[in-house]
């Protein structure tokens, strides 16, 4: 009977796992480690912080969901990997410590045949002095909670709106290096469209900051869209929606503090400046959880195991080159660790080799460039693909039998502008590869025949009903397995 | 004096402005983003893109 470990239960893990317990049954262990309760589809946290949805509309209870599969579900948070085993045995295991309020604190350890690691990012507040919803100075839609609060400060906001008060409103990046762009555009259209339809529009200046060099980067180096005959920028299309909906841009930009009511960045071209603010949401960069690894012997091999922004390395080419010599091929196809072929690591979790977006710095040395986004649809690809090769690999193949390369696959996305069943509207689009290939495509990266994109309403019911779909898959309700990533 | 319906929903774009050197969509374009029976089909067509990419990438 093997015994395979899931560290992580959001959109790939949770992939992972249900789809692992699924083909494997009850012949063989399948744990799932997570410090959540509840799991939260993300995708619609912009939603409530507009008040638009709740907190009980985007998340649920995991436990009835994992008891009723039969997956062994720990709330407890992955602290160390120990892939060789300890003093007394070579069966490798991790250590977790309980979030479980009855052992809130309580230590154990998991042994394990096969290891995934999905424990997704660490939003790291802390990269940016007074960013954040804790003891700083902006407000987050990162998580539920976040979103919550945020849209209780928005409201406050409006409020002093009401009684005619003109606010300054700032949203994007809030470091050189966060990547999430799409989730901040989000926002802020999320935010104009409500103000717009409360009255109260006039009474804001809307202001966007990010790190991308130009206006619709998106982390992925910007996208081409066919339209009138040509192929389009993604930068076109941005700007045009920023100068319709009259939100002005500072892009170019790494945050490098934020006090109360202002913004400090420095520009790509080494200038500073400060942006005021009655209410900002700055997306945190992200960095790994901060698991260790540690040797049979007890010495720390965390840098075997991972790179030093704490994601872990698994098959991609990692050796340091410059942008112009960057391939598709640099991307990794199977997810495994190339030390310990029994880990693997996915969606958020995995080590990418470089960004997707040209690297850049300002004269003093700063990078300010977006790092790549792992978005739903990969992150759920990923997390199935490495499934199949586990179990494939528990059943005797000797390597993993299944690839999602990020740069032979593609995303769907849907950016909503504003909420609303008659008047919402949102961006539909898909790109292909998510990841450039411009050995394959030449000049633009992409295939243009499975790259689109669009504003509108039916953008937006779909992403309302991706919302419904997604949770309903989640939650392993009839016909779960056949909604795709 | 003369009325431009076409771009009247733009008016706080100041000329020379970085808003000034990018495309706006016109009224029609507007119009279009929400109307139920064009958005209905366009519903129905980009479910269809979305579909193909989707299992394009599943390998």
């Amino acid at each position: 009977m093997a015994k395979v470990v899931v560290m992580g239960a959001g959109v790939s893990g949770h992939t992972a796992v249900t789809f692992l317990k699924k083909w494997l049954g009850n012949e063989h262990e399948v744990i799932v480690v997570t410090p959540n309760s509840k799991w939260n589809w993300i995708p619609s946290n912009i939603w409530v912080g507009v008040g638009q949805m709740t907190k009980k509309d985007v998340t649920f209870d995991l436990a009835p969901v994992y008891q009723k599969a039969g997956i062994d579900y720990r709330q407890a948070k992955a602290v160390s990997i120990h892939p060789e085993g300890g003093k007394d045995s070579d069966q490798p295991y991790i250590t977790i410590e309980y979030t479980d309020p009855s052992k809130e604190g309580t230590t154990e350890e998991v042994a394990y045949d096969y290891l995934i690691n999905a424990t997704g990012p660490k939003l790291n507040f802390g990269a940016t002095e007074g960013l954040g919803p804790d003891g700083g100075h902006t407000v987050s839609v990162c998580t539920a909670d976040h979103a919550t609060h945020a849209n209780e400060e928005l409201r406050k906001l409006m409020d002093r709106m009401r009684k005619g008060e003109h606010v300054k409103i700032l949203i994007g990046t809030g470091h050189g290096m966060c990547t999430c762009q799409g989730a901040a555009f989000e926002y802020i259209f999320n935010i104009e469209h409500e103000l717009r339809q409360a009255g109260l529009r006039d009474k804001a200046t809307i202001t966007w900051i990010s790190n991308e060099s130009f206006l619709g980067d998106f982390g992925i180096g910007g996208l081409h869209i066919k339209r009138g005959g040509y192929a389009a920028s993604s930068k076109l299309f941005a700007e045009s929606l920023f100068a319709e909906r009259d939100v002005s841009w500072i892009i170019g930009a790494h945050v490098t503090k934020v006090e109360e009511g202002k913004a400090h960045y420095e520009l790509l071209d080494g200038d500073t400046g400060v942006e005021e603010f009655d209410f900002s949401m700055l997306i945190p960069p992200f960095a790994g959880v901060g698991l260790k690894a540690y040797a049979k012997d007890g010495s720390d091999m965390t840098d075997t195991l991972f790179a030093p922004n704490g994601l872990m390395k698994v098959d991609a080419d990692y050796t340091p080159k410059p942008y112009e010599e960057w391939k598709a091929a640099d991307w990794p196809r199977t997810y495994q660790n190339p030390t310990y072929k029994n880990i693997f690591a996915t969606g958020i979790a995995f080590a990418p080799p470089h960004l997707i977006s040209k690297p850049m710095k300002s004269p003093n040395g700063t990078p300010i460039n977006p790092t790549p986004p792992r978005t739903g649809m990969p992150s759920g690809i990923i997390g199935k693909t490495v499934a199949q090769s586990i179990v494939d690999m528990i059943n005797g193949a000797a390597e993993p039998t299944h690839h999602a390369s990020m740069a032979e696959m593609g995303a769907a996305c849907v950016a909503s502008t504003g909420k609303g069943l008659f008047n919402g509207t949102a961006a539909a689009l898909t790109v292909y590869p998510v990841v450039p290939d411009f050995e394959k495509y030449p000049g633009l990266g992409r295939d243009l025949d499975y790259t689109f994109g669009e504003i509108g309403l039916a953008g937006h019911w779909i992403k309302h009903i991706l919302h419904h779909m997604f949770l309903w898959k989640a939650k392993l309700k009839p016909g779960w397995a056949l909604i795709p990533e | 004096m003369a009325e431009n319906k076409h771009t009247e929903h733009v008016h706080h774009i100041d000329p020379y402005s970085p808003e000034f050197e990018t495309m706006v969509p016109t009224g029609m374009v507007k119009f279009f983003r929400t109307c139920v029976i064009w958005q209905f089909i366009r519903f129905v067509i980009i479910n269809i893109k979305m579909l193909v990419v989707v299992q394009k990438s599943h390998h």
